[in-house]
Parts: C-alpha cells; sequence; structure tokens
C-alpha cells in the first residue's frame, strides 16, 4: 500500500466513524439479547421515522461508566438505560438530565405520561423502558426428576450439586441469599439494614462461595449454562428466556424468590446531542414500541396502555408474552420488589463489603 | 590531552586547543543531547506528567472540604480534642441543608463511608430531613439518628475536611485512624489490600520460579544445538511472544474451561468423570497457566543469549577433571548463567506484579491481582483517591525492582528476540 | 548437548533422552494453545471443543461460517444479495471490519510517530557524549515496565482534563493541571499518543541494540569525505541500522496493535479496534468468531515473525556478527 492510498483510506474511515453528515446518537445498553430487543423495538423505527442514526453501545451495568463519564468530563454517550434505584441516586448527585414528564406522549386515549406510567416507573430523570427480574434459573438435563423449585434450592448444595453462577454485585444477590435463608420477602429489607442481617446474608453466600462462577455481563449467564460451566445460576428473566424459548436451550426458570425492579433511559449530565437524546426516549417510552420490545424480550412495559398490545415471542412467532413477564401473577407468588430506597442510601457500602468479602478467601 | 601549563599549543586558526576542544566536546553533548530531547519531552508529557498528576489524587482530599464549607471551618477554628459544640452541629445541619439542595450530599456521604463503612446512608437520610431542622442542632441531629454523635465519625470528617490527607495510604495498608487519631488496622473483615499485595507477590513469585523451570532446559536446549536446528525451534519460543495476548489468552480459556479441551480428552480417556471435570480456568489455576505461556519467552530470551556465550570447553575441561556431569552442572554452568536468570527473573517477576488483562479474564475472583482492584476503584467505586493510593505502592515495588534491574542487568542489555 | 556422545553411560543416555522430552513438552506447552484454535475456528458447530465429525475429518465438520460471521456481524443487511452494495456495507459498519480499520490506523501512525522519535533519541544515546545518558534512557523505557493499568488511569484523566466544570475536581493542584480547550479522550489522537509511547521502548531498544556493533569510525570517514551529518545519516548510517529500525517499527506496531488497556479507558466507541471487541466477546460471549479473529491474528504475527527474523539475520550479516 502506498503512502498516498494509506492516508486517503485512513482520512475516509476517519470521516465515515465521525459521521459528519447524518445526525447521531449513542445510546448505552446491557448488551446481548436486551439490547437486541431494543435495537429491534426503539432504535430502528427511530430511525426509520427522524433519519436520526442510533448508534448502540454496551456496558456491564452503564449506570457504571456514566458516573465515571460525567466525573471525569468525558461524556461519550447521549442515552444509557440503567436501574430504577441507580437513576434515583444519580440523579440525587446530580449526574443526569431531569426528564420534563410533559415532554413525554400520551397514551393513545389521550391519558397523560404521568398517568399512564405504572407507579415508580417515571422518575425525575428517568423514563421507565420495562420491568425486568432477577431469577435462578436452571439447566433441565442435569435435574432431570428432582428439579430445584425453590429459592432455597440454590443455596442446597446436597440435593443440588455443581456449580452456581452469580452476579458480581451486592445487589438482589443479597436479597437473593436471605429469601434462601428463609427470610420472607416482605421482612428482606427489614433484616438487611441490620449490621446482622448483612452478616447473615455474606453468611449464607458462604455456604455456597467455593462453588460459584462469577458473571458481570448479563449475557454471560445463559453462556456458562449452555457451556455447562455451571448448573444453576441468577440471571435476568428476560436473558433466559430469550435463550431457552428463541434458541431453545434445555433452561427453566425458579420465579420463587424472585427481585424485581423497573428500568429505562437517562440522560447523563452534559450529553452532547440532549435534543435529540429527548426525542429518542419520548418515541422509545411511548405505547407502542414500549409494547413491542415486550414482544422481543420478556420484560414488561411500563405504561398501562403498552400491557394490553403485547402479543406473542417475535423470535418464534407463537409463544404468549404476558405469562413470561416479572409482574405476572403466577410469578408473584414470593416475590420482591426492589426497593429503590434501600439500595440508593445502602448500594455504596454494601458493593464495598461485597467486595472485600469477595477477596478475601 | 593539553597540559595545563602549556598555553603553546593552538589549533590551525590560533584557538587555544583546550578551549578548541572544550567546545567540541560540548557540541557533540549538545548534538546527542538535541537529537533525544524530542522524545523526552514527548515521554516526559504524555507519560510522566500524567502519571504523576494521576498520583497526586491520592493525597488530594476535596470532596468533603468543598462542599462542607462550614463545617470545614469549624474544623479550622477548633483544634483536635475540642469538644463538639451546639457550634459544630449548627455547622453541620447547614452544611447538609446545603449539600441536599445542591446534590452533593451523597459525594460527600461517599467520601465519609470510604473510612467509615456504613455512614453514607446516614449522610443522605439525614440529608433528605435537612430542611425540617431546627436549633437546638445537637438535638435534632442526635434525634434523627443517634450516630451523629459518634466520635469515630467526627475524627473521620475532622481528617476528610483537611486539603491533603495521607489516609487513602493508610487504607491501602488496610490501616485507619481511630478516634483519638492514631493508626489502628481496620476491621478484619475489610482487611483486603496487605493480602491482595502478598498475593499479588506470591502468585508472580510462583509465575517466575515455573518460568524460570520451564525456560532454563529449553534454554539450554537452544543454546547447545547446531544453528539451523536451534533457529527453528526458537520460532516455537517467538511465535507465541509475537502472538496477541487476547489470542493466548483466549485459547487458554477454549482448552481449560469446565467444557474445554482438556476436560474433555480427559473424560474421554476415563481419566476423569464427568461430573469431576477440572475447574482450572477462572480461579488461580487459570492466572496462573496463563501467565506462565505469556511470561515465558521473557525467560528464555535472556537466559538464551547468556547460555550462548558460555564457551562448551568449560564443561568438557570440568569432566576431563573427572567431575561429574551433576557436579559439572552445579559448580560450573549453573554459576555461569546466573546473569541470565536474573535478567529473566526479574523482567518476568516486574511484569507479572502489573498484570492486568490476563487475571481480569480468566482469574474469577480468587485471580485477581491488584492491578484489577485499581481499575475496580477506577471504574467502578470511583474512589480514585484510593485508587491512586494503591497505584502509588504498586508503582514503588514495580520501580525498586526496575531500578534492581538496571543495577543488576543494565537497560542496554535488554533483548528483545 | 548437541548430540549424544558415543562414550556417555547408560544413565547419560537415559537422562539425555528424559531431558528432550522435557524440552519437547515446554515447546508443546508453548506452541500448542495457539496451534489448537486453528482447526477450532473451522468448526461447523457453536462448540469450543473438537466435536466427532471433526475428529473423523469428515469435511461437514468443519465449515467457514465462523470467518463468514466476521464479516456479516454488524451490518445493516447481512443478508442481501452480495453484489458492491453488499461488500460496501461490509466495509462500513461490519463490526470487526471497523475495528480492523481502526487497528490499522491507530497502529500505523502510533509505528510511524514512535519510530521516528524513537530513532533519533537512539542515535542520541548512543553517543558516548550523551549526558545522563542512563537516567534518560531508565525513563525512556520506563512505559514497557510501569504497569500498563497505571498508565491507563493517567492518561485517561489527562486526556479527559477534568477540571473548570466540576468544582469537586476544580480543586486540583492547579499548577499541575493543562487545560486545553479541547480534549484527546475519545479521539483517534488521543489513542495514537497513548499507543506511540507504549512503542518507543521498543524502538529504542532494537535500535540502540543494532548502533552497539555500529562502527564510528565510518561516520568519521564520511565527514572527513565531505559529507554533511544529514548526507552521512542517510547514506552511512541509516542502511546498517536500517534493519534494527524496521524490527523496532514492528515492535511497535504488534504493541499498538495487540493492546487494549489504553482503548478500554480512553477510547470512545467508534475507536474499538481488535483486541478491544476480543475483549468484549471473551469477556461475553465467547463465541467460535473469537476463534476466527484469533486464527487471522496467528496468521499476522506469523508474518511479523518471518520479517523480523529476516531482518535480524541480514542485520548480523551486514555487521559482520554471524556467518548468516
Amino acid at each position: 500500500m502506498t503512502t498516498r492510498t494509506l492516508l486517503a483510506t485512513s482520512a475516509l474511515a476517519l470521516g465515515l466513524a465521525s459521521g459528519t453528515a447524518a445526525q447521531e446518537i449513542t445510546v448505552l445498553g446491557w448488551g446481548g439479547a436486551y439490547t437486541n430487543s431494543q435495537v429491534k423495538a426503539f432504535h430502528e423505527p427511530f430511525t426509520a421515522a427522524t433519519g436520526i442514526r442510533v448508534i448502540s453501545v454496551d456496558a456491564d451495568n452503564p449506570a457504571t461508566p456514566i458516573k465515571a463519564m460525567v466525573e471525569a468530563n468525558n461524556v461519550t454517550v447521549d442515552v444509557a438505560s440503567i436501574e430504577y434505584a441507580d437513576a434515583v441516586r444519580m440523579c440525587d448527585e446530580g449526574l443526569l438530565e431531569p426528564i420534563d414528564p410533559a415532554s413525554l406522549p400520551p397514551a393513545p386515549d389521550g391519558t397523560p405520561a404521568v398517568d399512564d406510567f405504572l407507579p415508580g416507573t417515571l422518575t425525575e430523570c428517568m423514563a421507565g423502558t420495562d420491568v425486568f427480574a432477577t431469577i435462578y434459573a436452571y439447566d433441565t438435563t442435569k435435574f432431570a426428576g428432582d428439579p430445584p423449585a425453590t429459592i432455597a434450592d440454590f443455596f442446597d448444595l446436597q440435593r443440588f450439586p455443581g456449580k452456581r453462577g452469580v452476579r458480581r454485585g451486592a445487589k438482589a444477590t443479597l436479597e437473593m441469599a436471605l429469601m434462601g435463608d428463609g427470610v420472607p420477602a416482605d421482612q428482606v429489607y427489614a433484616v438487611l439494614g441490620t449490621p446482622e442481617g448483612v452478616d447473615r446474608a455474606f453468611a449464607k453466600l458462604d455456604t455456597i462461595k467455593s462453588e460459584i462462577v462469577w458473571w458481570q455481563a448479563g449475557s454471560q449467564p445463559p453462556q456458562l449454562l449452555a457451556d455447562g460451566e455451571v448448573v444453576m445460576t441468577i440471571a435476568w428473566n428476560g436473558r433466559i428466556f430469550n435463550a431457552a424459548v428463541g434458541e431453545g436451550k434445555p433452561f427453566a426458570i425458579v420465579w420463587d424468590g424472585q427481585v424485581y425492579e423497573p428500568e429505562g433511559y437517562a440522560m447523563p449530565r452534559g450529553t452532547p446531542n440532549k435534543d435529540a437524546a429527548m426525542q429518542f426516549i419520548a418515541f422509545a417510552t411511548s405505547t407502542e414500541p414500549l409494547a413491542r420490545a415486550a414482544e422481543w424480550i420478556s420484560y414488561g412495559p411500563t405504561r398501562r396502555s403498552s400491557a394490553p398490545l403485547v402479543g406473542v415471542f417475535q423470535i418464534d412467532g407463537k409463544t404468549p408474552m404476558p405469562p413470561n413477564l416479572p409482574t405476572s401473577p403466577e410469578n408473584l407468588t414470593n416475590a420482591l420488589f426492589s426497593s429503590y430506597e434501600f439500595w440508593v442510601d445502602y448500594d455504596a457500602e454494601l458493593n464495598e463489603r461485597f467486595n472485600a468479602w469477595l477477596l478475601a478467601n | 590531552m593539553a597540559e595545563p601549563g602549556a598555553a603553546a599549543l593552538t589549533t590551525a586558526d590560533g584557538m587555544p586547543l583546550r578551549a578548541a576542544l572544550a567546545r567540541a566536546s560540548r557540541r557533540a553533548r549538545l548534538r546527542a543531547a538535541l537529537l533525544v530531547a524530542p522524545l523526552l519531552l514527548f515521554v516526559l508529557v504524555s507519560f510522566v506528567w500524567p502519571i504523576g498528576q494521576m498520583l497526586l489524587r491520592s493525597v488530594n482530599n476535596v470532596q468533603f472540604a468543598a462542599n462542607m464549607p462550614e463545617l470545614t471551618a469549624w474544623f479550622a477554628a477548633n483544634p483536635r480534642g475540642t469538644p463538639v459544640d451546639e457550634a459544630a452541629f449548627a455547622a453541620l445541619a447547614a452544611d447538609l441543608r446545603l449539600a441536599a439542595a445542591s446534590r452533593t450530599v451523597g459525594t460527600v456521604g461517599t467520601r465519609i463511608n470510604y473510612e467509615l463503612p456504613g455512614s453514607r446512608s446516614l449522610f443522605t437520610a439525614t440529608g433528605r430531613a435537612a430542611g425540617g431542622l431546627e436549633p437546638p442542632y445537637r438535638e435534632a441531629l442526635l434525634a434523627l439518628n443517634p450516630d451523629w454523635g459518634r466520635e469515630e465519625l467526627w475524627t473521620v470528617m475532622r481528617g476528610a475536611s483537611a486539603r491533603y490527607t495521607a489516609n487513602f495510604y493508610l487504607a491501602a495498608l488496610d490501616l485507619r485512624r481511630d478516634a483519638g487519631g492514631g493508626i489502628v488496622r481496620v476491621a478484619p473483615e475489610q482487611r483486603v489490600y496487605v493480602s491482595l499485595f502478598l498475593r499479588t507477590f506470591a502468585l508472580s513469585a510462583v509465575i517466575t520460579v515455573v518460568c524460570l523451570a520451564l525456560g532454563f532446559p529449553v534454554a539450554h536446549l537452544l543454546a547447545t544445538l547446531p544453528v539451523r536446528r536451534a533457529n527453528m525451534l526458537m520460532i516455537l519460543v517467538l511465535l507465541p511472544f509475537w502472538t496477541s495476548l487476547l489470542v493466548r489468552t483466549s485459547s487458554w480459556i477454549v482448552l481449560l474451561q469446565g467444557q474445554g479441551v482438556v476436560n474433555n480428552v480427559l473424560v474421554a480417556l476415563g481419566i476423569v468423570d464427568e461430573g469431576g471435570r477440572l475447574s482450572m480456568m477462572y480461579n488461580q489455576t487459570g492466572t496462573i497457566v496463563a501467565m506462565t505461556h505469556i511470561l515465558l519467552p521473557f525467560m528464555i530470551l535472556p537466559l538464551y543469549s547468556v547460555m550462548k556465550t558460555i564457551p562448551p570447553a568449560y564443561a568438557r575441561a570440568a569432566r576431563s577433571l573427572g567431575a561429574t556431569s551433576w557436579t559439572t552442572f552445579r559448580r560450573i554452568y549453573l554459576p555461569l548463567t546466573v546473569p541470565g536468570i536474573g535478567a529473566g527473573a526479574m523482567l518476568v517477576f516486574i511484569l507479572a506484579v502489573g498484570y492486568y488483562i490476563t487475571p481480569a479474564l480468566v482469574g474469577g475472583a480468587s485471580g485477581q491481582l491488584i492491578s484489577n482492584q485499581i481499575a475496580f476503584h477506577m471504574q467502578n467505586t470511583l474512589n480514585w483517591s484510593l485508587a491512586a493510593a494503591l497505584a502509588a505502592l504498586l508503582l514503588a515495588a514495580v520501580l525498586l525492582l526496575y531500578w534492581l534491574y538496571d543495577r543488576l542487568v543494565g537497560i542496554d542489555n535488554m533483548k528483545l528476540g | 548437548m548437541a548430540a549424544i556422545p558415543s562414550h556417555a553411560s547408560a544413565l547419560e543416555r537415559l537422562w539425555a533422552l528424559t531431558f528432550r522430552v522435557i524440552c519437547g513438552l515446554v515447546l508443546l506447552f508453548l506452541i500448542a494453545p495457539i496451534l489448537v484454535i486453528i482447526p477450532l475456528s473451522f468448526n461447523a458447530e457453536p462448540y469450543f471443543t473438537f466435536t466427532e465429525r471433526m475428529l473423523t475429518l469428515d469435511p461437514e465438520g468443519y465449515s467457514l461460517r465462523w470467518y463468514d460471521n466476521l464479516l456479516t456481524f454488524g451490518m445493516v443487511a447481512p443478508d442481501a444479495p452480495r453484489d458492491a452494495g453488499w461488500w460496501a456495507d461490509a466495509w462500513n459498519n461490519a463490526t470487526w471490519v471497523r475495528a480492523a480499520k481502526n487497528s490499522a490506523i491507530v497502529g500505523v501512525f502510533a509505528t510511524v510517530l514512535a519510530t521516528v522519535l524513537g530513532t533519533l533519541a537512539a542515535l542520541g544515546l548512543a553517543r558516548s557524549e550523551m549526558p545522563a545518558r542512563k537516567a534518560v534512557m531508565a525513563i525512556l523505557v520506563s512505559p514497557m515496565i510501569v504497569p500498563i493499568i497505571i498508565s491507563a488511569t493517567g492518561v485517561f484523566f489527562f486526556y479527559s482534563n477534568p477540571g473548570l466544570p466540576l468544582p469537586k475536581l476544580a480543586l486540583d493542584p492547579p499548577a499541575l493541571r493543562l487545560d486545553f480547550d479541547w480534549k484527546l479522550a475519545g479521539t483517534y489522537l488521543g489513542i495514537i499518543l497513548a499507543h506511540t509511547t507504549l512503542g518507543i521502548p521498543f524502538v529504542i531498544i532494537t535500535v540502540t541494540a543494532t548502533l552497539t556493533g555500529f562502527d564510528r569510525s565510518l561516520v568519521r570517514a564520511a565527514a572527513s569525505l565531505g559529507a554533511g551529518p544529514v548526507r552521512t545519516f542517510f547514506r552511512v548510517q541509516m542502511p546498517l541500522i536500517l534493519p534494527g529500525v524496521i524490527s523496532g517499527a514492528l515492535f511497535a506496531f504488534v504493541t499498538s496493535f495487540d493492546e487494549v488497556v489504553m482503548v478500554l479507558f480512553i477510547g470512545a466507541h467508534d475507536q474499538q479496534t481488535i483486541p478491544r471487541a476480543m475483549w468484549n466477546g471473551i469477556r461475553e460471549q465467547i463465541s467460535p468468531s473469537i476463534l476466527a479473529v484469533a486464527t487471522v491474528l496467528v496468521v499476522v504475527s506469523v508474518a511479523l515473525l518471518t520479517a523480523v527474523e529476516l531482518l535480524r539475520r541480514r542485520s548480523e550479516r551486514l555487521r559482520g556478527m554471524s556467518p548468516g
């Protein structure tokens, strides 16, 4: 390659990468099947409607890089998908741009957005996209006769030997440990708010620590199950559903002891394209796209008006979605609604403790 | 060279020879320095400066003082040992109200939480109620949460109000200040960094020893084979050296994971049964195996270049004088290879101590090294001051080793392939 | 231990044999992981182990699907007919193709910068007159020694230039902060400069090594024949040290081509390089596509290694250090 062609190629590539012609925004998601659902239901229709290109990038938990970006004054994304508790906490810390509810479209019947969104799914800085659940799932080929059925079974190495996948983080892990230790769902946060309760949760985790394979990205647990690296794993329900129903993997979800929580879109403070970002959020969190997203991954829509519009799973074209959502009544028999009040206050200190516990052998 | 007294010697154009020589050597020095200057400047600006600036964060302590001005002023006006009076509580209440309004109460709480785990929630919860606080503030705050009266909390807040602090270095060594300002170890469940440093050094030492054990025979073989065959085998050492780190790391994942090639072969051969598959990945074993593979060429190459210079006649002479082959090896050959062992071992150890990518990908929880923890604080907890303090300690260790390496081996003698 | 001498005892013969077996095993340990991924990248199934059909050498067991996946992954319309439009789509949008372009751009510019600056400095360092030679050398080689996480962290703060807009950080020691009104984090230039820094030690080490064998009287001879310093450099010195310069450049290139931590810290999403994309792939879903990329990279390293070996031999011949 001569110098001149090399320079020409690099100039071309640089020009393409910086996208001089069309406007574009960058959306930070959670990767894998979840990002795919958002690309299909939000990004692609949005680009078709407005001509604004949506660039999709992924992180293990988008809240983490967002915080680092704002603090280092190096914001490179416009919209991020973050969990409810993180949205409240980061909004409190001034890391997110506020979202004016009036700028969100009303429901098709004219109900204003503030009334159409389920309680708690529209906050000062976040517009909810879906409700997801942290559950545990197992490989059905490994437990043919006597499959695990309760959250306590996850911690029972005698009856159900084998490696477990667990998310490397305190949130939901500690709640599930307590429920696995017999704490009723409605008392979990009262117990976890005391030092003894925290010790109890870690003591429960200690009982399986040697068998744990830690994961960080949401796409890892279905992969760990599929590869046979673990026999059961804590995971987000949509990832398991998509692998089981969409790809025919022998996975089953145990809903007992699930922890469910809304998540949604937020804008980091100092986003380079605030107007286009707000336009995207308004589009994505309107009635129709929210219902479509729930057909690509089994997370419940956050608008009342979207719920009746949710049909069948787009990937296999036949499985009805509503019974597979975290908020379906049969999945809620022993379920915990993740407390944002608790995590807003305790996230930093419990993760610090978790990290120290993890490193200690 | 001109004698001091012999002023008679001059150059053709009448200049004293001494002055001419001095000028010539000054010019030569200047020319050499000018050749090096652009790069030196570049490295200073793009490398040394940024690292220095980052390390300053380890003593920089502004999160608290910048957001709690009145309490900071109270600490400045009242020396350590002053009883915490109503004025202090009033300042605290005013600052909490301000911080809650300007959304910095989380930042303040996070800063205190670094040293007194469990206190971030105290700040955020009080911040939410700060609007309704009425004097007397002491009673009002204690009524909200009795923890506000803890002596330890006030010691930590006093420490956090200073412009510069050494507390992050204490934290990096699992130490903290107690209520009286003395230095004590943190609670047992919070002691992580000292053992992590020790683990990093221990794993690096294990990897160095394994590299030496594996590298020594190969280097010896390469040094004693005929050139043509040695060159052929040398390719086998150099190819891994030139192959991407990520390629080699993914290879090891493919080989060693539970359903990986090695386990499948073991199961197929009946050595282990289906349930007894070995865990060789996502733990210390994975880190040691993959890092040994990656660093082995750094051991073989210096060993090889030293062994190449040892004349075979020495060994033959020893043998002809009646030494056994073991004695010959121990008394003649081994001492001659010591410079190579030193160079290889130090290089491998220095590189291993700072390793990040491989432990992050294959180390699981137990195979993490100190670099991974620095990255964790950089990217996840955003406790940048602690990350900088840990980095400073690691850097000090590496620079000490580097200095030793330079003294014992000489940077000029570093060889690449 | 070139050949086992005929007078060796049985025990010595046994030991010599054992020794060779040990060496063989170590060399196998070095090379096998690199070779094992090559056949696996042609696996027709999405597994990382040899399927039965692969072991029986059934052609059905092998396929190029993962290589095809390298081209199509990230494309807007991967299923369109493969005409010029399809190739343009692959060129512009396919994740791995974009990563390869980014790696090439960053690698080439970082290599050129590191080689030019490094060679100049090595010329200075090789002169006995160079003041503070050892200290300067130690500084210039330090990017190779300092743990990458420390370098990346420093560069991250420096290139993001945090400061004025944030009260929390604005109280950094002001005298120690350079304020640009633009920042290098998230730009190609930033990554190129960071990679240049990392490549410099390799250029310095290889070029100074070549210069130690260089006969300075050649320069004096050229000067006495009336050649200026520039002419002397290009006509006398350069041809002799060129092999060292080129292998230093190749080392610098491979350093940049393999670097992931700097890109993780300062690269924006549109500056994803091949190692960065591999990092994602290995951490999240290690599909056999990773093995296909890995195989391509192994082929690249074989080519680079061959080039360096040929240069080394040429250099030794030129300097009369080896019969060749």
